[in-house]
């Protein structure tokens, strides 16, 4: 299968008063057609930032120094703004976590979604609005030719996260990123909304990017994990190859803190020390080094990242 | 004032030199209602017909009026009863409009209505007009001017600290400090009262500027402070006559002070906010 | 000493607080001008019963507007109760206004830990003056003695002391929710009501605050009620769970067992629905749909009565009690099964 999108030594820093922030460094991974990857981290672990620098989202402050991420042969680093206008909502989409927040409060949710369809894909009024009430309809919204004239504070949050994927996914884009899409959602519903993500991804062949803090959630949802920590991408493997046999220090800690699969609460492990400060100047080449019990002077040195086995990627000298 | 907090001002300083050029004028302001009368090179009260309706010059910076007093010093003595008057009616009104839009906010209900119409109910008047009333009914002092000025701005304040608290009035810490034994009133006054003050004391600088020009509209329509007490907003009134008769500084000095005092403390407005708002640290 | 008299005992000994036939209901407003007829009525908790014992870790789960957080407010006399009653120890406090309770001997002996404890310290308070807040208000500590029992309460947290002077704005995450708990247990409650202290917090975070409240119920002998929506944290934490549906209990038991064999088929697919690291999914127990309105419902029919995937006619007629089973489990569904 071909790759959507791929990043390499993707880069982002941003200025503030008190420094530069080393936000990402060198990322890189692909997704391919058809494929859910989920980036897992901690807050802090650049993991949303990725998904706004990529859509050309970052404030004024960000800006991406270095790499290339090349979505179906353009290049979205070196894409004008309105170029990433049209590709934004068109052959990329992004779903956020407090749905309510990004739909427009005072526009009902059918004419939301028609927008979208007149916009980018060119329909008439009449068309768009037929598409809308069929989008509704496949993101499971029960009875749609009535709750597309709905306003979205009559609706539930699960609800609301329905609509903004019938948006999202309205124009069929190659690459939809899901950032945190179901964080304050019920269990119950964020089972449900996921089961919308997964179905018309594999009805469309569209790629997913799932972003979240999770690592139960990822490895129930994806086929690849990607690992980060303070901006970078630690370790990249199948799903199950990383949950069988992680290999990167950080990953290990991280499984050891998640309480999902624990027998009890003595077996949870924390994880000692504090992300770095980004904004240091002299940011040890390994960034989690200074919390690492499998360090060696060679981590003071240089970070490579290394792939050990097939499709298995990992930034560390001392592998576990 | 901690030093952090003089620490944290010198940087918003530095970092809006508009705020900067705000607290110097506010600096100069004060010292002009402090020292004032000290200062002054000439009586404000004595009159020269001699040296009546002088241009500016090196003896007199803003010339003289039509009865030969020294204008420069009386814009100067001015400062301490418009400030002031501006100053008491603001105290006034925050202590009343703070209070009841407070309480108004944090209990609802019947509070909230008894509050709310008599906001409405002032805010139906045209507001100069009412102060008009107010100080025409009660009598041409200024205790009167202060309570008519602080009247006209009740709803405003009301305004700000209602939406101020009930947006706080379902925060963690309010539940937390019913857990830790405050009862309403405390919760009120110590826990959402402090909270909400930065955006009032914001509000009383912005005001401080309204209520300096609403007095001295009062004194110039003659129903403020009376001649031939020294008050910007009289000699602009009496110096509007002479504009026409080329005589521009009678009515120019004392009108750019004015204006430029209530230009002060509107500019002071957002340096404030900054200042005293603890989340803006870091 | 800083400490409360014990709290007396209750009927059986053991019972620290019996919560009984609690309800409480909002009215919504009404319609129309002149008000006629009843207002309709928010069945926010309903007929809700259950014990907690001393030393005892309860659970309380359910999707949001279960009336968890009702229930909460209800049993730290934040609000008053439409019906039902409230023992704490061998005292009623049900009857007792919400207002006349903040400064009731007891309300140093209950306290909370709030859910976002970012929110919940005033912004304007130090973490020093948060913890403060409670010995002040509820002990009179006063001066050195107030510095000293704040220092105490902060380093049996794990909060370093020269933090104590610093904003909320100023710790991090797991520092607030550390300050939330170091000025909970300043007074040295009895029951200690957890309301999702780690939602806000990173998984390596959480384990710590975790495993720092396991010490301090040891420690300090407090019970705790801990309401959260992540199952497995409650499942590592708790000795027993409830489990509420729109205002009303339909399952509670051991939580080992309970998250283990679901009796009830809304527990049933709420376990279901929680991700799993091995990534098998059980895609027959999903539950669809939403919840109904809580507005006046039906006071016959069964509250998962249309959503639930085993329910039957009888379910729409017949509002099912809690049952009880083997192993000390109660669940409140017509078609329960004794766990094999």
């Amino acid at each position: 299968m071909s790759a959507v999108l791929d990043v390499s030594d993707f880069s982002v820093e941003f200025r503030t008063r008190s420094g530069i922030v080393r936000a990402l460094d060198r990322v890189a991974f692909t997704v391919r057609r058809g494929e859910t990857m989920a980036l897992v981290g901690e807050s802090g672990s650049g993991k949303s930032v990725t998904a706004y620098a990529l859509l050309g989202l970052l404030d004024a402050a960000g800006r991406i120094t270095r790499g290339r991420a090349v979505l179906e042969g353009v290049d979205l680093t070196a894409a004008s703004p309105s170029e990433l206008a049209r590709i934004r909502g068109k052959r990329a989409a992004m779903i956020f976590q407090n749905p309510r927040a990004a739909l427009n409060p005072i526009r009902p949710i059918g004419q939301q979604i028609a927008d979208v369809l007149r916009r980018h894909a060119g329909l008439s009024r009449r068309d768009a609005m037929a598409g809308a009430i069929d989008m509704l309809k496949q993101v499971g919204i029960p009875d749609p030719a009535r709750r597309a004239s709905a306003y979205p504070f009559e609706l539930s949050g699960g609800m609301c996260q329905r609509v903004m994927i019938a948006i999202a996914v309205a124009t069929r884009p190659a690459l939809l990123i899901a950032d945190e899409p179901t964080t304050g959602l019920d269990v119950t519903t964020q089972a449900v909304v996921m089961d919308i993500v997964a179905k018309l991804a594999a009805e469309t062949g569209m790629a997913t990017i799932l972003i979240t803090h999770d690592l139960a959630l990822a490895a129930e949802r994806s086929a690849r994990i990607a690992v980060m920590h303070a901006g970078h991408i630690v370790e990249d493997a199948a799903t199950k190859t990383l949950l069988a046999n992680p290999r990167h220090p950080y990953t290990r800690r991280l499984l050891a803190a998640t309480p999902t699969a624990a027998g009890s609460l003595a077996a949870l492990r924390s994880i000692p020390g504090n992300l770095p400060d980004l904004r240091r100047d002299d940011l040890p080449p390994c960034r989690f080094a200074a919390r690492c019990d499998r360090r060696l002077p060679g981590c003071d040195a240089k970070l490579v990242w290394r792939t050990i086995e097939p499709a298995h990627r990992i930034a560390c000298w001392n592998p576990a | 004032m901690s030093s952090s907090t003089l620490r944290h001002a010198r940087h918003v300083v530095s970092e809006n030199p508009v705020t900067g050029l705000a607290l110097l004028l506010f600096a100069f302001f004060v010292g002009a209602a402090i020292l004032g009368p000290s200062l002054a090179p000439y009586d404000p009260l004595a009159s020269n017909t001699m040296r009546a309706l002088q241009p500016p010059s090196a003896l007199h910076w803003f010339g003289t009026d039509q009865i030969g007093r020294d204008i420069f010093s009386r814009v100067l003595v001015a400062a301490r009863l418009d400030l002031g008057i501006a100053a008491a009616s603001v105290a006034l009104v925050f202590a009343m409009g703070g209070f009841a839009g407070l309480a108004s906010g944090f209990f609802g209900g019947w509070v909230d209505m008894l509050v709310g119409r008599i906001a409405d109910t002032i805010m139906a008047f045209p507001l100069f007009v009412l102060a008009m009333a107010i100080v025409a009914a009660l009598g041409n002092t200024v205790p009167n001017i202060v309570l008519a000025t602080a009247i006209i701005n009740f709803p405003l304040y009301v305004r700000v600290a209602r939406a101020e608290t009930v947006q706080r009035r379902e925060a963690g810490f309010v539940d937390a400090a019913r857990i830790a034994g405050h009862r309403d009133m405390g919760v009120l006054l110590r826990q959402v009262g402090p909270n909400i003050m930065p955006i009032m004391v914001v509000q009383m600088s912005l005001t401080m500027g309204y209520a300096i020009l609403n007095a001295a509209g009062l004194s110039f329509i003659g129903l403020g402070v009376r001649a031939p007490t020294p008050e910007w907003g009289i000699m602009v009134a009496e110096g509007a006559a002479f504009i026409v008769s080329g005589e521009w500084w009678v009515a120019l000095f004392p009108g750019a002070t004015l204006m430029t005092a209530v230009f002060c403390f509107n500019l002071l407005g957002d340096g404030v906010r900054d200042i005293v708002d603890p989340r803006r640290r870091t | 000493m800083i400490g409360n008299e014990p709290t007396p005992p209750g009927p059986d000994g053991s019972t620290l607080l019996d919560v009984a036939e609690l309800s409480k209901r909002f009215p919504l407003r009404r319609k129309g001008w002149f008000g006629g007829g009843h207002p309709s009525l928010v069945h926010a908790v309903d007929d809700v019963s259950f014990t907690l014992s001393r030393g005892e870790t309860l659970g309380l789960v359910g999707e949001s507007g279960c009336g968890k957080s009702t229930l909460v407010r209800l049993i730290t006399r934040l609000t008053d109760p439409t019906s039902g009653s409230i023992r704490f120890g061998s005292r009623e406090l049900a009857d007792l206004p919400a207002k006349r309770f903040a400064r009731d001997a007891d309300r140093a002996r209950i306290q909370i830990v709030f859910q976002d404890a970012g929110e919940s310290i005033n912004p304007r308070f130090t973490a020093a003056d948060a913890i403060a807040d409670p010995l002040r208000k509820l002990k009179g500590v006063t001066g050195p003695d107030l510095k000293a029992k704040v220092e105490e309460a902060a380093t049996l947290c794990g909060l370093p002391v020269e933090l104590l002077d610093r904003f909320p704005h100023q710790l991090s995450g797991g520092q607030r929710a550390r300050v939330g708990i170091a000025r909970a247990i300043a007074t040295r409650p009895d029951l200690l009501v957890l309301d999702e202290p780690t939602a806000a917090l990173d998984v390596s975070v959480q384990v710590t605050i975790l495993q720092l409240l396991v010490r301090l119920r040891e420690t300090l002998g407090m019970s705790y009620v801990f309401v959260s929506h992540d199952l497995n944290v409650v499942r590592l934490l708790c000795d027993r769970v409830i489990v509420m549906y729109l205002g009303r209990i339909v399952e509670t038991g051991p939580a080992e067992q309970v998250f283990a064999k679901p009796l009830h088929p809304y527990t049933r697919g709420l376990v279901a629905a929680v991700p799993r690291l091995d990534g098998v999914r059980d895609g027959a127990l999903r539950l669809a749909g939403d919840p109904k309105s809580p507005i006046d419902p039906d006071p016959h029919a069964c509250r998962f009565h249309g959503r639930c995937p085993i329910g039957t006619d009888r379910c729409g007629l017949d509002m099912p009690a809690l049952r009880r089973f083997g192993g000390g489990r109660e669940a409140a569904c017509h078609y329960a099964e004794e766990p094999a």
